[in-house]
C-alpha cells in the first residue's frame, strides 16, 4: 500500500493547482489523457523528490524548487534565439525545440534522411495518443520517480524520431533544445527515438539556454532500440543560467544484440540532475554510459544512473569524470543490478573526480545489486587533487601553472570525450571543454600553448 | 654559473631535514658530477634546484649567473635555463608527446620574448632531434612517457634536454635503465650539447656514465653535504673503496 505524503510545499500547491487548470488543454487524448492523470495522482502521493529519498539524496528537488514555475507557452522568439541558431552548426540534420515546443520552421524536415521519420511529440499525441501513450511507458525501475512522473503529466512537446529497420542513417540526427530564457518559466519535454531492428544511427542532444531568465526544466528523452541496432547517443547541456533547475531523465529499453554508446556532457550546468535508466531487455546487449562534468561557481551535477541488466550476457560500462572547482558539487550514484536469471552479465563502473579547490566537493555513491550467481561486476570511484608530481614536471619544462594545468585537466576529461566516435560531434564536445578550462583564473587563453 | 650556499632543506610537511648546509659551485663549460649513497639527497638536491615545493629551504641560496632562483616557481627556473633530467620520468596520460614537446619549447620561447615556432620547423627539429637519440616517431605519437620502457624514457628526457637547449643541465641518473648501447647513444647526445657557456651536474652511481661523459670535477654527497671534491680520477677511487670512508665525515 502506498504511503500517502501530503503534499507540503507551496510549489507542490502550486503544481495542483497548475495541472487542475492545465490538463484539458495538454496535447493528446484519450490514452493519453488517462496516463497523465495517473502519472500526477502518482505525483500527489509523493511530492517533489527531497534528501530523504535514497536516490535523491544529493538533490533536494522539494528544496530547490520553491516556487512552480508557469508552464512555458509558445515564445515570441527572442533575438537571442535566433542567433544561436544561426550559430549552432553541426554536421547533420537538426530538429529544434524552443522552449521545449517544436519548431518545425526552424528544423531541417526537408532533409530527413531516408528510412527515417521526424515529428512533433504534441502532434504524434494528438494523431496517435495510444501508440504514444504505449511509448511514455516507464522501465520498472524509474516508476518511483516523482520527477518522472511530473514529466509524464505535464510533458508538452518535445520530438518523435523513429528510425526503420536496417537503416544507417550516416549523419547524426540532432535535437537542438532551446531554453529562450525569455520569462521564467517550466519546461517540461519529452523526445521519443524509436530505433528499428539493424539500423545504426547517432543521436545527439544539445540543451542550451540562451536567455536571461532562469527556468525550472523537466526533460526526458526515451530510446526504444530494436536488436542489433548500434546507437551513440550524445548529451550536451550548456550555457545554463546559475539559477536554472533542471532534470534531464534518459531512459532506454535494449533489445538483445544491442550497442548502445552514451556520453553525457554538463558544462556551466545551473543545477542539474542528470538521471538515466537503462534496462537490458534482450540478451547479449552492451551499453557504456559515460560522462563530463566540469562544475565551478555553485554548480550542481547529480548524475545518478540505474543499469537493469534483465537478461542474460549484457556488459555495462560506465566511466563517468568529473572536475569541480569554486563552491561546486558533483554527485554520482551507479547502481548496477543484476536479476536472478541474468548469467554471464559483465558490467564496471567508474567514477574519478579533480576538485580543484577547498570549497568543491563530489559525493560518489557506486551500489551492486546481483542476484545472479555467474557475473562479473566491479566498481571503482576516486576524488583527487591535481597530480603535483606530474604539474612539476610540466613546470620544469618550462610550461606556466595554469597552461600546466589547463593539459593535465584537458587529457583527464579527454579519456572521455575521446570516446566520441562522430568526428563532427567530438569536436564540438572538445570546444566546449576547451572553453570551459579558458575560463579558469589565470588561464592561457586560445594560441597560447 | 651555479652557485649554491649553506643550502639547507626539510621536507615541507615533516621534521625530515635532508640537506644539510650544502656548498657547490658549477662554472659554465664545466661538466661536475655528484656521487654519493642511495639516500644521501642528491635527488632531493636536483629538486630543490629546479623548484619542485614539497621541501622547504630553511636556509642558503641558490644562484644561476647571479639570479636567485628560490624566489622563481618552476617554469621560471626552466625560462632561465635549468633543467633537469629526472630519475623518475613521469607518465602522463591523455598528454601527446608532441603536444608537450611543443607546448614546452613555445612557453620557453615566448618566456624570453620570442616568437612561436611554426609548426614544420618543429617538427622538423623533433625529428632530427630523436632521430640522433634513436627514438622511434611510434614513440613521439604517445602519450607522454606512458607504457615506455625505463630506457626509452631516460631518452625522452635528454631529447627534451636537446630541445630547450637549457644552460645548466642536471642529469639524475639518467644512466640507470639504459642498456649498453642506448647508455653511448645518451652519452653522445649529452657531449653534443657541452659547450662554453652550459654547465652540467651529472648524478650518478657508476663510473661507466662517466667513461663516456667525462667529468671535470667529481663530488662526493654524504647526508645531505658535499663532503668530498675532486677531479675525475675521484669517481675511481669511490668504485675501488665505496663510501665508508664518508659515512662518519658528514
Ligand atoms: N617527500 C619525501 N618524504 C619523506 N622523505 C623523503 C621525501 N623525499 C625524500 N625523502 C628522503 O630523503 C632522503 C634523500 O632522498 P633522495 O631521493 O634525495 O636520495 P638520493 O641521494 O637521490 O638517493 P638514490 O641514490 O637512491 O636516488 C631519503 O632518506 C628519502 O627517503
Ligand atoms: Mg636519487
Amino acid at each position: 500500500m502506498a504511503l500517502i505524503t501530503p503534499l507540503k510545499t507551496a510549489a507542490e500547491q502550486q503544481l495542483v493547482e497548475q495541472f487542475a487548470s492545465i490538463k484539458a488543454e495538454l496535447p493528446g487524448a484519450g490514452a493519453m489523457r488517462k496516463l497523465r492523470e495517473e502519472a500526477f495522482a502518482g505525483f500527489e502521493t509523493k511530492g517533489l523528490p527531497h534528501r530523504r529519498l535514497e536516490s535523491w539524496r544529493y538533490t533536494d528537488l522539494r528544496n530547490l524548487v520553491r516556487e512552480a514555475m508557469p508552464l512555458a507557452r509558445r515564445p515570441a522568439r527572442p533575438q537571442a534565439v535566433t542567433d544561436r541558431l544561426a550559430l549552432q552548426t553541426i554536421a547533420g540534420t537538426r530538429y529544434v525545440t524552443i522552449d521545449g515546443i517544436f519548431s518545425p520552421g526552424d528544423s531541417d524536415l526537408a532533409g530527413i534522411p531516408p528510412g527515417v521519420s521526424v515529428r512533433g511529440l504534441a502532434e504524434a499525441m494528438t494523431e496517435a495518443p495510444d501508440a504514444i501513450a504505449a511509448a511514455f511507458a516507464l522501465p520498472e525501475v524509474a516508476r518511483d520517480d516523482s520527477a518522472l512522473m511530473l514529466n509524464t503529466a505535464f510533458a508538452q512537446d518535445g520530438i518523435v524520431v523513429e528510425i526503420a529497420p536496417g537503416t544507417e542513417v550516416a549523419q547524426p540526427i540532432v535535437l537542438l533544445s532551446l531554453g529562450s530564457g525569455a520569462s521564467e518559466a517550466a519546461i517540461v519535454s519529452r523526445s521519443l527515438v524509436k530505433i528499428g531492428a539493424g539500423a545504426k544511427v547517432t543521436i545527439v542532444e544539445l540543451h542550451e539556454g540562451v536567455g536571461a531568465a532562469p527556468v525550472q526544466l523537466n526533460h526526458a528523452t526515451a530510446f526504444i532500440i530494436g536488436d542489433g541496432a548500434e546507437v551513440e547517443h550524445v548529451r550536451m547541456v550548456t550555457r545554463q543560467r546559475a539559477e536554472t533547475v533542471q532534470v534531464q531523465s534518459l531512459l532506454a529499453d535494449l533489445g538483445a544484440h544491442v550497442s548502445f554508446d552514451s556520453v553525457a556532457v554538463a558544462v556551466n550546468c545551473g543545477v542539474l540532475r542528470q538521471q538515466s535508466f537503462l534496462r537490458y531487455g534482450g540478451e547479449h546487449s552492451r551499453a557504456a554510459l559515460r560522462g563530463i562534468n566540469l562544475l565551478r561557481k555553485q554548480e550542481h551535477s547529480d548524475v545518478t544512473l540505474v543499469m537493469d541488466h534483465a537478461a542474460a550476457h549484457g556488459e555495462s560500462r560506465e566511466l563517468f569524470k568529473t572536475i569541480v572547482e569554486g563552491e561546486g558539487t558533483g554527485v554520482f550514484q551507479g547502481k548496477v543490478i543484476v536479476r536472478q536469471h541474468s548469467q554471464k552479465v559483465d558490467g564496471s563502473m567508474k567514477s574519478h573526480a579533480l576538485l580543484l579547490n577547498d570549497g568543491a566537493t563530489m559525493f560518489n555513491k557506486p551500489e551492486l545489486e546481483i542476484f545472479a550467481d555467474d557475473v562479473v561486476c566491479g566498481h571503482g570511484a576516486t576524488v583527487a587533487q591535481i597530480d603535483g608530481d606530474q604539474l612539476f614536471y610540466l613546470m620544469a619544462r618550462g610550461l606556466p601553472r595554469p597552461q600546466a594545468e589547463a593539459l593535465v585537466l584537458a587529457a583527464f576529461v579527454g579519456e572521455v570525450s575521446d570516446m566520441v566516435s562522430d568526428e563532427g560531434v567530438r569536436e564540438i564536445v572538445s570546444r566546449e571543454i576547451d572553453c570551459w578550462l579558458g575560463q579558469r583564473d589565470g588561464a592561457p587563453k586560445p594560441g597560447a600553448a | 654559473m651555479l652557485e649554491i650556499r649553506n643550502l639547507t632543506v626539510k621536507i615541507a610537511d615533516e621534521d625530515k631535514q635532508i640537506l644539510n648546509g650544502l656548498n657547490l659551485t658549477v662554472n659554465a663549460g664545466e661538466v661536475a658530477a655528484i656521487m654519493g649513497p642511495n639516500g644521501s639527497g642528491k635527488s632531493t638536491l636536483s629538486y630543490v634546484i629546479a623548484g619542485k615545493e614539497d621541501y622547504e629551504v630553511l636556509d642558503g641560496e641558490i644562484l644561476l649567473n647571479g639570479e636567485n632562483l628560490l624566489e622563481m616557481e618552476a617554469d621560471a627556473r626552466a625560462a632561465a635555463g635549468i633543467f633537469l633530467a629526472f630519475q623518475y620520468p613521469l607518465e602522463i596520460p591523455g598528454v601527446a608527446t608532441m603536444t608537450f614537446l611543443k607546448a614546452a619549447m613555445n612557453a620557453q620561447r615566448k618566456a624570453r620574448g620570442e616568437a612561436e615556432l611554426l609548426t614544420p620547423d618543429f617538427i622538423k627539429q623533433v625529428n632530427a632531434a630523436a632521430d640522433k637519440l634513436g627514438i622511434n616517431r611510434d614513440m613521439l605519437r604517445r602519450p607522454l612517457n606512458v607504457g615506455f620502457s625505463g630506457g626509452e624514457k631516460k631518452r625522452m628526457e635528454i631529447l627534451q634536454m636537446a630541445l630547450l637547449a637549457p644552460s645548466m643541465c642536471i642529469l639524475d641518473e639518467t644512466d640507470s635503465g639504459l642498456d649498453i648501447d642506448a647508455l653511448r647513444i645518451v652519452a653522445d647526445g649529452v657531449n653534443a650539447l657541452r659547450a662554453q657557456n652550459r654547465g652540467f651536474l651529472v648524478i650518478t652511481h657508476y663510473q661507466r656514465l662517466l667513461d663516456h661523459i667525462v667529468p671535470d670535477t667529481v663530488h662526493v654527497m654524504s647526508k645531505g653535504r658535499i663532503v668530498r671534491s675532486g677531479g675525475k680520477e675521484l669517481a675511481l677511487e669511490l668504485e675501488k673503496n665505496g663510501y665508508a670512508a664518508y659515512s662518519e665525515a658528514a
